[in-house]
């Protein structure tokens, strides 16, 4: 298996703060990656400096073999990685149509009608919503909307960023099944941002638990699930104990 | 018929308030700045169709588009050279330096073209159209006209071309653009172009009824006062507000003492943000925190 995407020690600062503490993290062609932690661990800001929204002060991210860290957002977003970011970004003036042919702006073949009816095939509630301002969509709808976006870009890489954030569980299941098919049917390399471990951990190949700016454990998601620390830390399974024990590297023997 | 007259000149006067409002709003929409050097633009674009028509005697249907052209490289070069640097730096900072950019332009364009006021000739300059007994400038009709057109191609190109929905979506949600790949920076030049371009055709329009002199870009405090009464942010609203504040002029230099005239305008504004502070066509959406 190939390695499309490798982040190598990463470190990324929002003004003085740092947010990222040396992550390195390797996302296989054709994998579900996960990526979990509670508020403030820094997942949404690894998604970033991937995507270029923010640059690293430290280390190397590369995409199929190319450094791309430190480059504009949209040319990275050029080179197929497809970023939905936390909280349904769609543009709320536009209708779906527009929007999702907006997701296609970089292209220029002939397919994009055809693309656009693959998005309705996966998403058919947005086909009734054709020119409905995406403002006036519900918050799943958006989220769809904003996934469908992506799709459009037809990414080889997508990056999504919480996307189960304020839905309902039945929304959550379908687009964890959603998720499956585009890895399975189009191909789509995925590294998920949850705070959702269940759902992270039934979708995904492989997992990475991030904490405070590190990254504190890693292994495929099948064990992950199994594991004892993320049973009681984020499936919920145990109660959660004082509050000093529940950092990951107290617990664990790296000093 | 007095009344229908002055109309026609409330009108058309507001048309160029309007356009310049529409700079305003293009890029305030597109970027969050105001750029009180629109009036100054304006300024700048009527010296340049000056140049083409009666100092290099180009014929006026050759010199619009070249205005044009020239209007729009020199918004992009403004954009690259000094907005650009500025993103991220506080709106402050941007509104002290479009101020000051507004100074640099009159003091440049008096070095150039010499303080003393320009006519521009157009190929429609004296004529009159007599409708009963109200007498029209052909000038005016230009403003109209041109101003409708300019309008019309403006909506065809926000609503239906694929460049204009990007900027649309530049200007709604900057990070989602960037994320599906449109290339904002881009997106701002273009903007810049854009309200450049439009300032020109505003200049060249208005030359030909009032003297050109490196002064006259302060109407562009006018155009504010329109764009704020359109509802700053709404493209219509910027055209209406113009309209709106030109015809209030006109009648209050009709049926008020002078100096009323030039007053009206900010009355207007005042009473607007009085009554209805998000103005005429309250587009904005309230600011995410």
């Amino acid at each position: 298996m190939t390695v499309l995407l490798d982040i190598k020690n990463i470190e990324t600062y929002y003004g003085p703060v740092m947010a990222i503490r040396g992550v390195s993290m390797q996302v296989a062609e054709g994998q579900i990656v996960s990526l979990l932690g509670a508020n403030g661990a820094g997942k949404t800001t690894v998604l970033k400096t991937i995507s270029g929204a923010m640059d690293p002060q430290k280390g190397m991210v590369s995409y199929a073999g190319e450094a791309i860290q430190g480059k504009d957002p949209d040319w990275v977003a050029r080179q197929g990685i497809a970023h939905v970011p936390e909280g349904r970004e769609v543009f709320p003036f536009l209708n779906v149509d527009e929007n999702l042919r907006m997701g296609a702006f970089s292209r220029h073949d002939g397919d994009i009608q055809a693309d656009i009816e693959m998005v309705y095939d996966y998403f058919p509630v947005l086909k009734t919503l054709i020119k409905s301002q995406a403002v006036n969509l519900s918050g799943g709808q958006q989220q769809m909307l904003a996934i469908g976006r992506a799709l459009m870009l037809r990414p080889r890489l997508m990056l999504l960023d919480e996307p189960s954030l304020g839905l309902s569980p039945k929304l959550v299941q379908e687009i964890a099944e959603i998720i499956r098919r585009l890895n399975t049917e189009q191909a789509v390399t995925v590294l998920l941002v949850e705070q959702n471990a269940k759902m992270a951990l039934e979708v995904g190949d492989y997992g990475y638990v991030m904490e405070v700016g590190r990254i504190v454990m890693e292994d495929s998601c099948e064990r992950l699930r199994d594991a004892t620390d993320i049973q009681e830390f984020y499936l919920g399974m145990k109660d959660q104990g004082v509050r000093g024990r529940r950092r990951w590297k107290q617990r664990k023997t790296w000093r | 018929m007095e009344v229908f007259q002055l109309i026609i000149s409330g009108v058309s006067q507001g048309c160029v308030y309007g356009l310049i409002a529409l700079g305003f709003v293009l890029i305030y929409k597109a970027t969050e700045m105001v750029n009180f050097a629109q009036g100054d633009i304006m300024m700048l674009g009527a010296y340049v169709g000056i140049t083409f028509i009666s100092i290099w005697d180009w014929p006026f249907w050759w010199a619009l588009p070249a205005t044009i052209g020239v209007m729009a490289l020199v918004g992009v070069v403004l954009e690259r050279l000094l907005l650009r640097p500025m993103i991220g730096e506080p709106h402050f900072a941007v509104l002290m330096l479009t101020i000051g950019l507004g100074f640099v332009l009159r003091a440049i364009a008096g070095a150039i073209w010499g303080n003393e006021p320009r006519a521009l000739p157009t190929p429609y300059v004296g004529e009159v159209l007599e409708l009963g007994s109200a007498v029209i400038g052909y000038e005016n009709i230009a403003i109209i006209a041109g101003t409708a057109v300019l309008c019309l191609c403006m909506w065809l190109f926000f609503r239906f071309s694929r460049l204009g929905i990007a900027m649309q979506a530049a200007s709604q949600n900057q990070l989602a653009a960037f994320y599906v790949g449109i290339p904002v920076k881009r997106m701002y030049s273009l903007v810049w172009a854009l309200s450049a371009a439009i300032a020109g055709v505003a200049g060249i329009l208005t030359a030909p009824v009032s003297l050109v002199d490196p002064l006259i870009g302060f109407v562009g405090i006018k155009a504010f006062a329109a764009a704020i009464v359109g509802g700053f942010g709404s493209m219509p609203g910027a055209i209406i507000g113009g309209l709106l504040i030109g015809l209030v002029e006109q009648f209050a230099g009709l049926y008020l003492p002078p100096g009323f005239s030039d007053m009206s305008a900010y009355v207007l504004l005042l009473v607007m943000l009085l009554v209805r502070p998000q103005g005429l066509f309250a587009t904005m959406q309230k600011k995410k925190v």
